[in-house]
């Protein structure tokens, strides 16, 4: 089989879209808030962009007592509300034709079957061939009763002419321990070439981008290394608070919802070695590489710092503190905002710090990795004309205002020599952003591709384990995390941990 | 925001231009390329305006377009700035040339062109008999043509097929592209037998009819036999691929959905609504470099083509 050649293909064929095979998808809890605002809409825009491969079926699972038509309703108000391309009522009859409910609970098997039984009509009436991925958008929890479920059905099964695929979504365990045991569960029914872990971040096309930036040129690469650099901060910030997330976020805290996967991948992306070809392979090689080359800065005490924001004002809103926000207990010690300090010792990092940060209700909502440079050994002007002179800077903006901003030193008009820090920009524009394709098309297309590239595989996940556990386990002995006021960039102590080696965090 | 220059030149609009930048913040930057559009003035300058502006959302550009007016005045230049709300994220230069300046069209073009950035020429209608001897043509890496909607679009994929240069492209080729998509995907299934006939049907002026019947056969290296369609639907009817298991039909009555038919498996239905200019132009700014596929298809695969006279011989719809 893998002598022939689709005659029609030509790799210089650059106009002609990858469709996916035929095929379907299954979500478990699709009425969840993700799946309504990320997963529906994201698959409307790619059968928008005749992307899906005719014939797909989309199947929803949830308790609600639902007939098809009233999920096909669901998935019409979602699309309607969130999708990016605009609304073709041709392409909508499409998808609406493979539309199917299946009602029932994680522990009945009745709904098992007939969800298999609903698959396997969905090969016959629209062709779907025995390919099926399994999307669960469901507390990792239930994890083990659906894929036991999904074994026990056979819906799991495949063979050689038809695949079966699992995605599923952060958290990936809260500690390398658990983390092993639910790669364990969910490797028992599929095996890990089948099995998709979304981190949205990897799908942004910003972050592609940086490996375009790094590898197709020859002006960053070369000063990419301890020589040049002198620390590097990736920061994730968000100005929203925690109202109505207590459920899921007490007691997992900011590191473990977004340094041990976000930042962690895109510190691995920013710090790999080039890889051998953009091949899947090569790239996670060189992602397991870094992460393994990478460890936490000691002492914890100095190099770390974690904070809980209070009640106050925040951009002209009164907005409650975590403790008073519903469903967090008075005396939660959970986590908003984190900041840890990385060295990865290989020959090119040796010596160069990463600070990581991310927290909730800080000044604004933005992600970015900055990448800082020494100063000029020598400096040929007086004092005085480089007073305002920082240090040059490459930062690459994943959200919002997605690009890339470097910041040198150029002179003042004027008679006298004084040097001042500018910007020089590149956007990707406000109105780029518009059709760029949003990260779960991206993602969910590759799964049904069957291309894991931009997906972390067990081996990542436990290697980011790793490096965040020995933290996690100080902060455990600790007593409360700093208190910051909401609108501001996190406690005094992340301040101080920086300024310790006389750094300062980056205005973001 | 648009701004009038009643006779002006290309140095003043070049000074208002940097003037409006300096003004409005960094208007200008990040523009990836240049796209001149060349036009006889009148209604659809404002067609192909707009198309450009909904384009430059996803590939930021300058638009210089060139609209060429009554030739028996005496030569003047009207110049037209738009920025901002009006201009996509492009911004919009309209050059109005009149009199013996219509020959000379590109003596405003070449001042006012992005530095250090690819050139795109786009003819929206009728298109120079040999587009990269044209004067604006030489400017440009990549000529954009549309044969279907010259007067006689057939003779004018002809002329596109003895003039091809590298860089030549056609929007009767880029209209194909999702049609070649599910084609090729059919393919890609097992099982992987060879394509031992082909058929194309669809209008007799429809040009992309004419080059995906070009394409199967240049790439297929089998005769393809192009002929009418069964009804008087628009475009491209339908296309059987003739396999030893069966036939793969791909057919599109109405011109809106299409429908995938193959042996021993369900038919399948797809959305495969006739493109508008802006998809099109979308689609061949994302690439700059030659297209060696269309070239092979014009070039090698349209001599290949039977044209056929009878109703195709595919099973009932």
């Amino acid at each position: 089989m893998s002598t022939w050649q689709n005659p029609l293909r030509d790799p210089r064929d650059k106009r002609l879209p990858r469709i996916a095979g035929p095929c379907g998808l299954v979500i478990f809890g699709v009425t969840g808030d993700l799946s309504r605002k990320k997963l529906m809409p994201a698959i409307y825009d790619l059968a928008n962009r005749g992307l899906l491969p005719p014939g797909f079926a989309l199947t929803g699972f949830a308790r609600r007592e639902w007939e098809n038509q009233d999920f096909a309703q669901v998935v019409y108000e979602a699309v309607k509300a969130h999708a990016r391309t605009p609304f073709r009522q041709e392409v909508w009859d499409r998808l609406a034709e493979g539309i199917r409910f299946v009602q029932g609970t994680f522990d009945d098997d009745e709904a098992f079957d007939r969800l298999a039984e609903t698959v396997r009509q969905l090969d016959e009436e629209r062709g779907t061939g025995g390919n099926h991925a399994f999307y669960l958008s469901i507390p990792p929890a239930a994890f083990p009763v659906v894929c036991k479920q999904l074994a026990r059905s056979g819906l799991a099964h495949q063979d050689g002419e038809s695949w079966r695929r699992v995605v599923i979504e952060k958290p990936f365990g809260h500690d390398l321990e658990s983390a092993r045991e639910l790669n364990q569960i969910v490797n028992e029914v599929f095996p890990e070439e089948s099995v998709f872990r979304i981190d949205h971040y990897l799908g942004k096309e910003t972050v592609q981008n940086i490996l375009a930036l790094r590898f197709a040129n020859q002006l960053y690469e070369p000063i990419w290394n301890a020589n040049y650099v002198d620390h590097v901060q990736i920061t994730m910030a968000e100005d929203i608070g925690l109202g109505g997330r207590a459920g899921y976020y007490d007691g997992i805290g900011a590191a473990r919802d977004v340094i041990q996967n976000h930042l962690l991948q895109l510190m691995a992306f920013t710090t790999i070695e080039d890889p051998v070809s953009f091949s899947p392979q090569s790239l996670r090689t060189e992602r397991i590489k870094v992460l393994a080359a990478t460890k936490p800065a000691q002492p914890f005490s100095e190099t770390t710092a974690r904070g809980q924001y209070t009640g106050g004002w925040q951009g002209g809103k009164k907005v409650p503190g975590l403790l008073e926000e519903e469903g967090f207990p008075p005396d939660s010690k959970t986590e908003t905002f984190a900041a840890i300090t990385l060295e990865v010792n290989t020959r090119r990092w040796a010596g160069v710090p990463f600070y990581l940060r991310t927290g909730k209700r800080l000044g604004r909502r933005v992600t970015e990795i900055a990448v800082m440079f020494k100063r000029a050994p020598h400096l040929p002007f007086d004092q005085t004309s480089t007073e305002e002179l920082g240090q040059n800077a490459v930062v690459i903006r994943i959200q919002p205002d997605e690009g890339i901003t470097i910041r040198f030193g150029s002179k003042v008009p004027g008679t006298t020599m004084e040097v001042r820090d500018v910007t020089m920009d590149f956007s990707y524009g406000r109105a780029f952003t518009e059709s760029s394709p949003e990260a779960y098309e991206r993602l969910i297309l590759d799964v049904l591709l069957g291309e894991p590239s931009l997906f972390p595989v067990a081996d990542e996940i436990e290697r980011s384990w790793e490096i965040l556990d020995p933290i996690l386990e100080f902060w455990s002995q600790q007593g409360r995390p700093d208190p910051y006021a909401p609108g501001e960039w996190g406690p005094p102590s992340a301040d101080k941990m920086l300024a310790r080696t006389g750094r300062t965090w980056r205005h973001p | 925001m648009i701004i009038d220059m009643p006779t002006t030149n290309t140095a003043k609009v070049n000074a208002k231009i940097v003037e409006l930048r300096q003004q409005g913040g960094a208007v200008a930057l990040g523009r990836v390329l240049t796209l001149v559009i060349v036009t006889d003035d009148g209604e659809k300058t404002e067609e192909a305006i707009d198309a450009a502006n909904e384009a430059s959302r996803e590939h930021p550009c300058r638009v210089i377009v060139v609209a060429r007016g009554a030739r028996e005045a005496a030569p003047r230049l009207d110049a037209q700035i738009r920025v901002g709300g009006d201009a996509g994220a492009s911004e919009v230069v309209v050059l109005r040339i009149y009199g013996e300046l219509v020959e000379h069209g590109e003596t405003c073009v070449i001042p006012l062109l992005l530095p250090d950035a690819p050139v795109v020429a786009w003819w929206p209608s009728e298109a120079p008999e040999k587009p990269a001897e044209d004067p604006i043509g030489q400017l440009a890496h990549r000529r954009i043509t549309d044969a279907a909607t010259d007067p006689d679009p057939t003779r004018a994929l002809e002329q596109r097929r003895l003039s091809y240069a590298e860089g030549d492209t056609d929007l009767a080729w880029t209209r194909l592209t999702q049609w070649r998509a599910y084609l090729a995907a059919a393919l890609d299934l097992p099982p992987h037998e060879e394509v031992t006939g082909a058929t194309v049907a669809g209008a007799t002026d429809s040009p992309s009819t004419d080059l995906l019947a070009g394409w199967l056969a240049a790439y297929l290296k089998i005769p393809v036999r192009r002929v009418p369609p069964r009804k008087n639907a628009p475009g491209i009817n339908s296309v059987v691929l003739e396999r030893k298991s069966g036939a793969v039909e791909l057919t599109r009555p109405d011109g809106k959905v299409g429908t995938l038919r193959q042996p021993g498996q369900p038919d399948r239905r797809v959305a495969l609504a006739r493109r508008n200019v802006k998809d099109c132009l979308v689609e061949e700014l994302r690439r700059l470099d030659p297209d060696e596929i269309y070239e092979a298809t014009l070039l090698e695969g349209l001599n290949r083509v039977n044209i056929g006279a009878e109703e195709p011989a595919a099973a009932p719809a």
